[in-house]
């Protein structure tokens, strides 16, 4: 068993969660509470040391590299939605920030997104293939123009159309099964992590 | 000077960027490299604003008296006396401000998240089932994957592994993928209207 | 009320108590069965393995916080394990502040077990805002990126970084995920800068990313606890790791198996129980 007080008071606060299975309690609470406590002030601390200090502080007061005032005005107008009056003032930050954004996602998203996966479909069947793979292939790219198809709204899914999309409907189903198994397996992975560090690195009956 | 002057700084920003993707003129990078570090910049003075918005949730509540007030006082001496350890005290290794992380933030945040396995055993019970034949299907291949991905599946069945790598690589990566083509699409579609000022909700009203 | 009602509307707590015995009993009582190497592990294994000592670095992006470290955790350790035995010089990245603790957690407990030195064999990179502006300007600079690392040294100044500038003497970006964050790394870095991504995901998006390896927008994925056992396998069996190593995503996976059955199991009854209720009231 553990002799560290910080080991014994995280196998506390683990057990303090734990607890919000049988009900909602005051000790889930506290826990939750000094939670969010410990961690804004985490986020505090690291964005002080690692952003503030040598982004903003250390270039202007210590460099005098002024031009980084630039950015920092544009940054300290954010600050003007405290005030009701001149609050508007923090849409230039936010669309600087959204127009950058949107502006080096745009062409990447068409390389990235689009083109490399339209790719990988349309070269997916090429002569000299197994049987195998040939019509694994083929079902691969049904299932990508009737998955398409499936949330294409601007055309009525009636007839062949409507076939395609059905089609389309069963494909996702599967791969909505597949996200599931693979759910559980992430949900059970998290709960066997703390299971071991309650056994293991609190009571040490496990190796 | 509030709508049109945001409007025309996204625009000219993102058909800025838009453009230096093509060319890659030095004069180009160079103002690309400084949009980057102002968006860092910028960045800082916005997570500042989130923080501040968790300090008037709880004084509010307090004030107020609402329901739980009293843990609002537990997060608010957590954030301040977190905060002081790190800045007064410092990061290094070995920190006490390291040991907050690793036995308060750690354990709390993954037990929260440890929860869901007991809830969704209990859901999958409850809910989970064969009602139509597309029900089924997602059923079927949800039990195959649960039972070909640990090891007692392998062991039973030595072939199931292939099998589900099959599934994943080809019917289960279609679907994916068109959806994936959806919402690629749909990302660059909303940016187009961000940059070209149709779609103002970020803004905000008035 | 008959037993099919009583099993329909059995308390949640009844099945939480299983769950609760199957994860326990094969941790107190492991069976120890083996795990099989998926073919994307056994990727980006090979992919990180070629790669020479002291040459270009593997940037290990910490793209997680404690919600999904059970899982990512034990990625995150076996690639660092991996990359120290090589003498690759490795790049800790957390590009969210709660990511930065992961970072800490997993560089104390395996680097000592090598000799390695910050600055030398690892550099800690610190937390700057701006989660797409920061992987673009790493492109450009990593010195005029960071500046600094988390330990509050200059960048510059550090030995490991005279011959890194940008991704060009990066082998590859491993994101290790609980987001989308990966898909980004693909799109924004690896479009632009034509870095090389691996990905180490929770089990949830295991399955989406099919897509992204079979256009190579992926080297190779490490998909759930699996994929970490697969990973600390494959390290130990290479002759990677040093004696008394602890395969902490392995010993889980006893506890997973015993726990699939029972959800299995548990989904199989419901559906019974229902469906013969359904007959039931239609002959009523």
């Amino acid at each position: 068993m553990s002799l560290s007080p910080w080991i014994w008071f995280a196998a506390l606060l683990t057990l303090c969660t734990f607890s919000f299975l049988w009900r909602d309690n005051p000790f889930y609470k506290f826990a939750e509470h000094l939670f969010v406590g410990v961690s804004v002030g985490y986020t505090i601390t690291i964005l002080y040391w690692n952003a503030f200090l040598p982004r903003v502080w250390e270039p202007i007061v210590i460099n005098h590299q002024f031009y980084v005032l630039l950015p920092t005005i544009l940054g300290i107008l954010s600050f003007a939605i405290f005030f009701k009056k001149i609050s508007w003032l923090i849409r230039y930050p936010i669309a600087f920030l959204m127009g950058a954004a949107c502006g080096i996602s745009v062409p990447r998203s068409f390389q990235g997104y689009i083109f490399r996966h339209m790719q990988g479909t349309i070269t997916a069947i090429s002569p000299g293939q197994s049987n195998l793979l040939l019509i694994s292939n083929i079902i691969m790219v049904i299932g990508v123009i009737a998955t398409l198809l499936y949330f294409y709204f601007s055309i009525e899914h009636k007839g062949f159309i409507g076939k395609v999309a059905n089609v389309g409907i069963w494909y996702i189903m599967l791969a909505f099964g597949a996200g599931f198994g693979y759910t559980v397996m992430a949900r059970v992975s998290l709960l066997i992590g703390r299971l071991q560090f309650l056994l293991h690195d609190w009571l040490g009956v496990i190796d | 000077m509030k709508r049109q002057f945001p409007l025309a700084i996204a625009f000219i920003c993102g058909i800025g960027m838009i453009i230096q993707f093509f060319i890659p003129h030095p004069v180009s990078q160079r103002t690309y490299q400084e949009v980057l570090q102002w968006q860092i910049i910028v960045g800082i003075f916005m997570a500042i604003i989130a923080i501040r918005s968790l300090f008037v949730v709880h004084i509010d509540k307090i004030k107020r008296k609402k329901e739980g007030w009293g843990y609002s006082f537990i997060t608010l001496f957590a954030v301040l006396f977190t905060a002081f350890v790190g800045i007064r005290i410092g990061i290094g290794e070995d920190s006490l401000f390291n040991d907050l992380y690793a036995y308060i933030i750690v354990p709390m945040q993954s037990t929260m998240f440890s929860l869901l396995a007991f809830y969704m055993a209990s859901a999958a019970y409850r809910a989970f089932k064969a009602r139509t034949a597309q029900a089924t299907l997602l059923l079927v291949v949800a039990l195959i994957v649960m039972f070909g991905r640990v090891p007692i599946g392998e062991k039973v069945a030595p072939w199931l592994p292939a099998f589900i790598e099959w599934i994943l690589m080809y019917p289960n990566m279609a679907a994916q993928r068109g959806i994936l083509l959806g919402v690629g699409l749909g990302m660059i579609a909303t940016s187009l209207k961000i940059i070209l000022g149709i779609e103002r909700g970020y803004l905000g009203g008035g | 009320m008959n037993f099919l009602e009583k099993m329909m509307n059995i308390d949640r707590r009844w099945i939480y108590l299983l769950v609760g015995i199957c994860v326990l009993v094969p941790l107190i009582r492991p069976v120890g069965l083996p795990t099989s190497i998926t073919p994307y592990t056994r990727a980006l294994f090979d992919y990180v393995d070629k790669i020479p000592a002291d040459g270009p670095a593997v940037l290990i992006s910490f793209d997680f916080d404690p919600s999904t470290s059970p899982e990512l955790q034990p990625m995150a350790q076996s690639i660092l394990r991996h990359c120290f035995a090589k003498d690759i010089n490795v790049m800790c990245l957390g590009l969210m502040p709660t990511y930065i603790g992961m970072i800490d957690i997993a560089l104390s407990n395996v680097k000592d077990e090598y000799g390695a030195v910050s600055g030398e064999d690892f550099v800690f990179l610190p937390y700057v805002p701006g989660v797409t502006a920061v992987m673009l300007s790493m492109g450009e600079s990593i010195k005029n990126t960071f500046i600094r690392d988390y330990y509050g040294v200059l960048i510059d100044s550090l030995p490991m970084m005279q011959h890194i500038r940008n991704y060009d003497d990066i082998a590859i970006v491993v994101s290790i995920s609980g987001s989308a964050m990966p898909q980004s790394w693909a799109v924004l870095v690896g479009t632009t800068y034509h870095v090389r991504v691996g990905v180490g995901t929770t089990a949830v998006s295991a399955a989406e990313y099919y897509s992204w390896l079979q256009t190579g927008q992926f080297v190779g994925m490490l998909g759930g606890l699996k994929g970490a056992a697969e990973y600390e396998n494959l390290i130990e069996s290479k002759g990677y790791t040093i004696e008394g190593f602890r395969k902490v995503a392995t010993k889980g996976m006893d506890a997973q198996s015993f726990v699939h059955i029972l959800m299995i199991v548990l989904i199989i009854i419901g559906n019974i129980a229902f469906f013969s209720l359904r007959k039931r009231s239609r002959q009523i």
